[in-house]
């Protein structure tokens, strides 16, 4: 086997456009889940309406490519708006069922033929980058050494997401220190003692859910920046892919989701190149394809061990257990 | 195969001229004979010319249709199944063959009886239509609606088949299990297994099949959710558990069977003409009543059995059950093997009805069974049952106005509108939903 070639393809992925794209989203989710107690499974919807609300808007309407992310946002907002609204009064597992299922409404609507015009159906969209690209400030040329070395385009996405994640990271550093930080955190250890100091624990919740879902879609775009945009996608696996991520980081922490999401890809990358390795050299008696997919089951049964024997995660504090009773 | 195309399309031209000048000169022969199956050739340089016919026999006196620009005209097929119509412009013009005029039994494929045509570099262009066996959507609205009725009781039923084990669950445990999906896709593939990977006969595969998935059901709750139980695990960790959970038992059915969509046999059985416009294949037919009968044992088995009668009480309240010399445990242990069991059989028949049996069919079918429990009131049995006929209904009868790759839509916007309106579902009490 060759360990070069597998540990430099595994290292790119340390900074690679979908690790950031998840680092955003499950920072995301550490403002619903982690530090405002909501179980949001639709973080996969609101990271295709950022993705679609960028590039519809680019192909189908001509907007430059920051109204492209604007429009992005403004799509996750509606629909944390749409959620909330029946939801956020309700027990926590109804947010969750109506969260995933609003999810694939999302991505069922951005997939069926009856809008074909502006989404493409099940084809997806593509070729929405000339903004993008030609706002790049890096003069043309590789730059770089040993396995990150990329172009300036390549360089260009990496670095604009890196951009928005640290942008996320200060917002949630400074708001959960804020006052505003500290009812919402109380709202997910009691909300009734909340309530009682004469907070409106629903607006609260709302302000968390919009917040949230805005850094999904900005992952969403981030995600959709280097390539294309695909309805396949943005499935419920990627919704569980970020909870894993999100608790294997831990999930009331600032860095936790960006080092969560590092971890992950890494360790998924190196998986994949390894584990068809393996068994095209015949020590795993699995085929090429089933190699392809035993990660995905380490995935499932990582995120089960983790909330099982170390529900705060890597960085967590135990004190601050976001699974209340 | 473009160069086949090509050259069959030019084959096709060269037989329109070819045809027309014998028709010119039978024109000539019969003088006062309309040519029917021509139409502006004499007077307009451009034309349209085609050949209907149907596994190669000709099909006479179908309708065909041009027009735009301004223009419009009609003709009929001649004996040979042959057509031009001549229009004045070398513009983009929709031909249309009106379905109405062909044999019995004959269509056009789907979408294509209404085509656009342009011409190239000559004035004749020939546009041919794709003919297939098939019934002609001539049925009207009342009968389609009746149609779509028993298939949504058919998928309504099996839906409550999974949502009541579901729904038994989350009474007993409080658990909002997301790998019950994967239960429902395990006992299709069981039956996969052992029916066609393994040749047994389907009777024999379809019961062992729903065992092996009680089994499942055992084998988890013993392995997993009782030791959780034990340690006290909240109810949010143990909702992620099964999001764990469902996760890796979907790839590992993925390792295991690909993903290839399978067949079980008989699932493309012909259809009996029943009454009206409804027709169900016999499989359809086994499936609604095995779905029923099944439905009855549970609610008989809930309502009359000591242990039926004991899991309702520990959905009440657990610690009462539990204070008056319940076995929660033991009740908790059978309620998954039937709740395993329950989906599995769902997953057959569902793989029946789709059909077909894919590594990930379970993923949409956990959103319906939520939204049938959530309709009917979580963690109701009964309300479960009423909620999922609701669903199917409302799945297969919406068809009839929304495009059908969006028919799970309403079932999950309806979800939305429950929880809105009557967060507690339609047989649920207020004060669960807290």
């Amino acid at each position: 086997m060759d360990w070069g070639a597998v540990l430099n393809n595994t290292a790119g992925w340390l900074i690679s456009p979908t690790t950031i794209a998840y680092a955003i989203a499950a920072v995301g989710l550490a403002v619903h889940f982690g530090y405002g107690g909501l179980l949001n499974f639709g973080m996969a919807g609101f990271m295709a309406l950022g993705a679609y609300g960028y590039a519809i808007s680019i192909l189908s309407f001509g907007l430059p490519w920051w109204a492209g992310i604007i429009v992005g946002m403004l799509a996750a907002t509606v629909f944390a708006l749409i959620l909330g609204i029946p939801t956020l009064r309700l027990r926590a597992d109804y947010l969750a069922i109506v969260t995933i299922a609003a999810a694939e409404i999302v991505r069922l609507l951005f997939t069926t033929q009856v809008f074909d015009e502006f989404t493409n159906s099940a084809d997806g969209l593509g070729g929405y980058h000339e903004g993008f690209r030609a706002a790049n400030p890096i003069p043309e040329g590789t730059y770089g050494f040993g396995p990150w070395e990329y172009n300036e385009t390549q360089w260009w996405v990496r670095i604009f997401g890196i951009f928005l994640l640290a942008i996320a990271v200060l917002v949630v550093f400074l708001l959960m220190r804020s006052p505003w930080g500290r009812v919402l955190k109380g709202i997910r250890e009691d909300e009734d003692a909340v309530r009682a100091l004469g907070k409106n624990v629903f607006a609260y919740k709302m302000q968390s859910l919009v917040l949230g879902g805005v850094f999904g879609a900005l992952g969403g775009v981030v995600f959709a920046l280097p390539s294309a945009v695909v309805p396949g996608v943005y499935v419920t696996s990627l919704t569980f892919f970020l909870w894993t991520i999100l608790l294997l980081g831990g999930a009331a922490t600032i860095f936790g989701p960006v080092v969560g999401a590092v971890i992950f890809w890494v360790i998924m990358a190196f998986l994949d190149n390894v584990l068809p390795q393996l068994a095209a050299d015949d020590i795993l008696p699995i085929t090429n394809i089933q190699a392809a997919v035993v990660r995905y089951i380490f995935v499932g049964v990582a995120l089960l061990l983790i909330v099982i024997f170390r529900p705060q995660g890597i960085f967590g504090n135990k004190k601050e257990l976001t699974f209340v009773k | 195969m473009k160069a086949a195309r090509k050259a069959s399309q030019r084959r096709s031209r060269l037989v329109v001229a070819l045809f027309g000048a014998v028709m010119a000169m039978l024109a000539i022969s019969a003088p006062g004979v309309a040519t029917a199956d021509e139409i502006g050739t004499d007077e307009y340089d451009f034309a349209f010319a085609g050949n209907v016919k149907y596994n190669s026999e000709p099909l006479e006196d179908v309708l065909i249709k041009v027009s735009g620009n301004g223009y419009e005209a009609e003709v009929v097929t001649d004996a040979d199944g042959k057509w031009k119509i001549g229009v004045p412009e070398k513009e983009k013009y929709t031909i249309t063959l009106d379905e109405e005029t062909l044999p019995k039994g004959v269509i056009v494929v789907e979408g294509q009886a209404s085509v656009e045509a342009e011409f190239g570099l000559t004035g004749n262009k020939s546009v041919n239509f794709f003919l297939g066996e098939g019934v002609r959507n001539v049925v009207s609205f009342g009968d389609q609606l009746v149609e779509r009725i028993v298939n949504g009781l058919n998928f309504g039923l099996m839906l409550a088949l999974a949502a009541i084990g579901a729904s038994l669950v989350f009474g007993t445990t409080g658990l909002s299990n997301f790998a019950h999906g994967e239960l429902v896709t395990l006992g299709a593939v069981f039956a996969l297994v052992l029916g066609v990977f393994n040749h047994w006969p389907l009777l024999l595969a379809i019961p062992v099949a729903v065992l092996l998935a009680g089994g499942v059901g055992l084998g988890l709750d013993a392995a997993l959710w009782r030791p959780l139980r034990k340690r006290g695990i909240g109810l949010t960790q143990l909702l992620i558990v099964s999001i764990g959970l469902s996760l890796a038992l979907r790839y590992i059915i993925q390792f295991f069977i690909g993903g290839n969509i399978y067949q079980l046999p008989g699932s493309s059985d012909t259809k009996i003409k029943l009454f009206g416009s409804v027709s169900l294949s016999v499989v359809d037919m086994v499936s609604m009543g095995v779905s029923v009968l099944v439905l009855l044992a549970v609610a008989w088995w809930l309502v009359n059995t000591r242990i039926g009668k004991a899991t309702r009480a520990i959905s009440d309240n657990p610690s009462l059950a539990a204070a008056s010399g319940i076995n929660v445990n033991g009740v908790v242990r059978i309620v998954w093997v039937v709740s395993a069991a329950l989906a599995g059989l769902a997953g057959i028949l569902w793989a029946f009805f789709i059909p077909g049996i894919k590594w990930d069919m379970g993923g949409s079918f956990l959103l319906l069974i939520f939204a049938a429990i959530t309709l009917g009131g979580l963690g109701t049995a009964f309300g479960a049952a009423i909620g999922s006929i609701i669903v199917g209904l409302l799945v297969e009868v919406s068809t009839l106005w929304i495009p059908s790759d969006l028919k799970y839509l309403g079932a999950l916007a309806v979800l939305i509108v429950v929880l809105l309106v009557r967060p507690q579902g339609l047989l649920g009490r207020k004060e669960r939903i807290g």
